[in-house]
């Protein structure tokens, strides 16, 4: 069975004042379906515009430069609006990471479930109340018909989001993009939402691209991780194996970082430096500057290195002999 | 819900209540109060007699009594040109005002509006750059020289409307109103786009920020991650989230439009309460302007009124306390 | 500040108006030097010259290029001394404005409780009042002349000056150096001074910028209305209500000239406000 979703060198750039952004610098993956694909970076690291770029969502000044993108056999990258719109919401979903922004205040939850229910012709206003109650009861709110009458204030951050993600499942997507949906939460409510979002997708086949800063969610979520630094994709490979044996030396020091991974006691490590800036990348290996392995060798591009369905951008990859 | 309507009255009371106090400072504090009352060619007996009848001989605060007693029956003593009580000439020439403010409103906000929302969802098409530079226009130009302008062009040169003056009129609900004639409406075209540039103007440049700053807010993102279409966007969302800069503009700004129609009112000779004013300080008829004076503060504190209730019904928010989820 | 200037230069339009600002300034200011004619001396004026198109070669002996008003006055003297006239009015009055609505917003927001409380009430209180109509009142209360104008002009305009100094200087405030700078024994004046004032500057310019445009457009109004100045020191609005009357009769040169001028100025200045109100508007940057 082919691929649900396949990228191939995504370019996304940012038209800016001050030069051009290269927030996603030629990212490739495959995405099978009911796959379930985190992807992790720091702030800057290009993630979320990634999952923009998917769904044609990028706002000036940004505009995808080039690459392709493969949705079950069809060419998103230059597709028409009107055809990218009949998908949107339909077969791939998406949810932001503040329900509180996403959420229209001055409409009714069921207001803006109906809107999204019709926007693919779900039929009269009825039916799509229907419809509507259902997904919310799917994601656990009770007393689902009667809350569809209220506006989104009258809901908890927690209850929020599972109203973001009532909204992605009402059309049974195959595809979710979840950008940070936990991050805006606490964190009790955080590990609630991510158990259930993986019940949901499992029990639904529903592939889902989780993009999140933080690698411990990922790491129990997802089936595969991707890391991502300054626009392009460092490391992939299934979740276990990358957080057990990190081939990259960003994904070590991410994972060093862990304040799980610390003894009690000690310092908690930090990877030292800042994320470089996206107008002016040194050339070669973006991470040299901050790589405690870097050598000469690394101011040329590293090339990528693929072994056992993992693969790393690395001169010198950890674990592996050089 | 309850207690915000009530708060909001009691502040408004207090407004009027901080305007008369202001009025009759300025009138009977700083100018000498009995010219407000007789003309200055009256004789001394009459004079004496005044002083005595008003009892500008108490003490202030009970003259500010008096004064405050004489506003709610509606006593604002008589005009000195005309010679009648000036509520009621006020309210003679209230409806040409109102029906000048009313259609240059709807012009302001049925055009505005929605050019202004055009140019906010396509910022950089040539018609939107054109939209904002009319618009920088409209917002600077002087309004008596706008409806000079106006004169000039539809006047004089292609002398398609008339270039003063109210039109025959017609009853409704017992007052005289000009928008029930063709001729009427002839004679107002001119004057309400005059009146209504400088709104136009302003709701243009506001749909236009309001929009182009929820566009590319995450709740537009996410309607469309979720298909909506680009109409269904701009008319369930984009409408909702703007609505209410725009109605605390637009009520602020009728208050302004009330002003502005002083100036439009005294360019095209229509007979309302803003030439009133003009003519009565060039004729130093006293009554005639702290009768205006008043009535206008009332009128703009149930404006502010208004537009503070309409709040409750837009922001849901505002609305029901305390359910929690 | 070399960043500002090359944005600000990025708008050729804003760089245009800046440009008619400034000739027209000039002009202004050397209009008894460059004027052919001083339209305030009443016994240099020929009533024969009267009411005369453009182009009329009066007893002066030299060509009125914008001809002559009612009372026989060059109308291209008359508009540069109007110009001069509206000028200093405008930037009197925005000038004096901005001193004491900064003054008043920074005093609220740095003095804070009942002090901040009532000044802010007044002050919204007067924004929600249209400047024309306090304008009006103003001058009716107090009288026809320069001095009145100034300060009816003040009053209407404070209120915008106090609000913005008032919004940047409790924003600045709650940034955390200043909760540090409080609890170190600097006095009060001195916080004041070297970090509120300088952060309420950018918004104040604009909204400077503006006012100055406003106070300029709401003298005309007040002198068109006959409230201004006095009919023997003609403004640009004077101008205008003096040629009115001859508009219909096809005499529109008297009227439309001084209005022209005017709208050329009041606009360049509006162009150049909105050109800084965005640069200093970070989130519209692109």
């Amino acid at each position: 069975m082919s691929a649900l979703l396949q990228v191939r060198d995504l370019r996304t750039q940012f038209m800016t004042r001050a030069g051009v952004l290269k927030a996603v610098d030629g990212i490739s993956f495959d995405l099978a379906r009911g796959e379930i694909l985190g992807l992790v970076g720091e702030s800057g690291s290009g993630k979320s515009v990634a999952g923009f770029s998917l769904l044609g969502l990028v706002d000036p000044p940004g505009r995808i430069v080039g690459g392709s993108i493969r949705f079950d056999g069809q060419e998103l990258i230059g597709m028409a609006q009107n055809n990218l719109r009949r998908l949107r919401g339909k077969r791939i979903a998406m949810i932001f990471q503040d329900p509180a922004a996403t959420l229209n205040p001055m409409l009714t939850i069921g207001q803006q479930m109906m809107l999204a229910v019709q926007a693919h012709g779900g039929g009269g206003n009825a039916a799509a109340r229907v419809l509507a109650g259902g997904s919310l009861a799917r994601v656990g709110i009770p007393d689902a018909i009667a809350r569809l009458d209220a506006y989104p204030h009258e809901f908890s951050g927690g209850m929020r989001q599972r109203v973001a993600i009532a909204i992605a499942l009402l059309h049974e997507p195959d595809l979710i993009i979840a950008d940070e949906p936990t991050t805006a939460l606490d964190v009790s409510i955080q590990a609630q939402i991510l158990a259930e979002m993986k019940a949901l997708a499992r029990e639904s086949g529903t592939a889902l691209i989780w993009i999140s800063h933080d690698l411990a969610t990922v790491a129990a979520l997802a089936d595969r991780v991707m890391v991502m630094y300054a626009g392009r994709i460092v490391e992939a490979g299934p979740v276990g194996q990358v957080l057990r044996e990190p081939w990259h030396p960003y994904t070590r020091g991410l994972l060093d970082s862990l304040p799980a991974m610390a003894e009690p006691g000690q310092r908690l490590a930090q990877i030292p430096g800042t994320t470089p800036s996206l107008l002016s990348l040194p050339p070669g290996c973006p991470f040299a500057p901050r790589c405690a392995h870097a050598d000469v060798a690394c101011n040329t591009e590293p090339p990528v290195v693929e072994q056992a369905g993992r693969l790393a951008r690395c001169h010198h990859p950890l674990g592996i002999a050089a | 819900m309850l207690g915000y309507i009530i708060q909001r009255m009691l502040q408004a009371a207090l407004v009027m209540l901080a305007m008369s106090a202001l009025v009759f400072t300025g009138v009977y504090a700083i100018g000498n109060p009995i010219d407000v009352l007789i003309s200055p060619d009256a004789t001394q007996d009459i004079r004496a007699a005044t002083i005595r009848a008003y009892g500008l001989d108490q003490p202030l605060w009970v003259q500010y009594l008096a004064f405050l007693g004489r506003l709610l029956t509606g006593d604002f003593g008589r005009s000195f040109v005309f010679n009648i009580p000036v509520l009621e000439l006020v309210l003679a020439r209230l409806p040409a005002t109102l029906e000048l403010a009313l259609a240059s409103v709807l012009i302001g906000a049925f055009i505005g509006i929605p050019l202004g929302i055009y140019a906010g969802y396509r910022p950089d098409s040539p018609a939107s750059r054109g939209i904002m530079a009319v618009s920088v226009l409209g917002f600077s130009m002087p309004t008596f020289w706008v409806g000079l302008i106006l004169i000039l062009t539809f006047a004089v040169h292609l002398g398609w409307l008339p270039a003063g003056n109210r039109g025959e009129t017609a009853r409704l609900l017992g007052v005289e109103w000009s928008f029930l004639t063709l001729n009427g409406l002839q004679h107002l075209v001119l004057p309400a786009l005059n009146l209504s540039l400088f709104k136009l103007a302003m709701m243009i440049r506001l749909a236009r920020a309001g929009t182009r700053e929820v566009m590319l807010s995450d709740t537009v993102k996410f309607a469309r991650a979720a298909g909506l279409s680009e109409w269904t966007i701009l008319r369930r969302h984009v409408l909702r989230l703007i609505s209410i800069p725009l109605v605390t503009v637009f009520g602020l700004e009728f208050g302004s439009t009330l002003a502005f129609a002083v100036v439009t009112e005294t360019i095209f000779s229509w007979p309302g309460v803003g030439k009133l004013i003009i003519d009565s300080i060039t004729s130093l008829d006293r009554p005639v302007m702290v009768g205006y004076l008043v009535l206008v503060a009332f009128v703009f504190v149930t404006i502010n009124l208004i537009v503070d209730l309409s709040y409750a019904v837009l922001d849901p928010r505002l609305r029901r306390r305390g359910r929690a989820a | 500040m070399k960043d500002f200037l090359r944005d600000f230069a990025e708008s050729r339009v804003a760089i245009l108006a800046l440009l008619v600002v400034l000739i027209v300034v000039s002009a202004a200011v050397l209009a008894p030097w460059v004027a052919p004619q001083d339209p305030y001396d009443l016994a240099g004026l020929e009533l024969a010259d009267a009411r005369r198109a453009p182009g009329f070669v009066g007893s002066g002996g030299y060509a009125h290029w914008l001809g002559t008003d009612a009372q026989g006055r060059d109308l291209f003297s008359a508009i540069l001394h109007g110009l001069r006239i509206s000028l200093l009015m405008g930037l009197a009055a925005g000038a004096i404005a901005m001193a004491m609505g900064a003054l008043l917003g920074i005093l609220a927001a740095h003095l804070g409780g009942w002090v901040e409380a009532a000044i802010m009430r007044v002050v919204d209180l007067q924004l929600s009042f249209p400047a024309i109509l306090l304008a009006l009142v103003l001058v009716a209360v107090l009288g026809q002349g320069k001095t009145q104008l100034v300060i009816a002009l003040v009053a209407a305009q404070y209120a915008y000056f106090a609000r913005t100094a008032y919004g940047a200087a409790t924003a600045e405030r709650q940034k955390d150096y200043l909760e540090a700078a409080r609890s170190t024994p600097l006095p009060g004046w001195r916080v004041v001074l070297r970090h509120l004032l300088p952060n309420c500057l950018p918004p104040l310019i604009v909204v400077g910028t503006v006012q100055v445009a406003n106070a300029i457009a709401l003298e005309a109004t007040l002198s068109f209305l006959g409230l201004g100045l006095p009919p023997t020191e003609p403004s640009l609005g004077m101008l205008i209500a003096n040629g009115f009357p001859y508009m219909m009769s096809g005499r529109t040169w008297m009227s439309v000239y001084p209005g022209v001028a005017l709208i050329i100025l009041i606009v360049s200045i509006n162009i150049v406000g909105d050109q800084l109100r965005d640069q200093f508007n970070p989130r519209l940057r692109r």
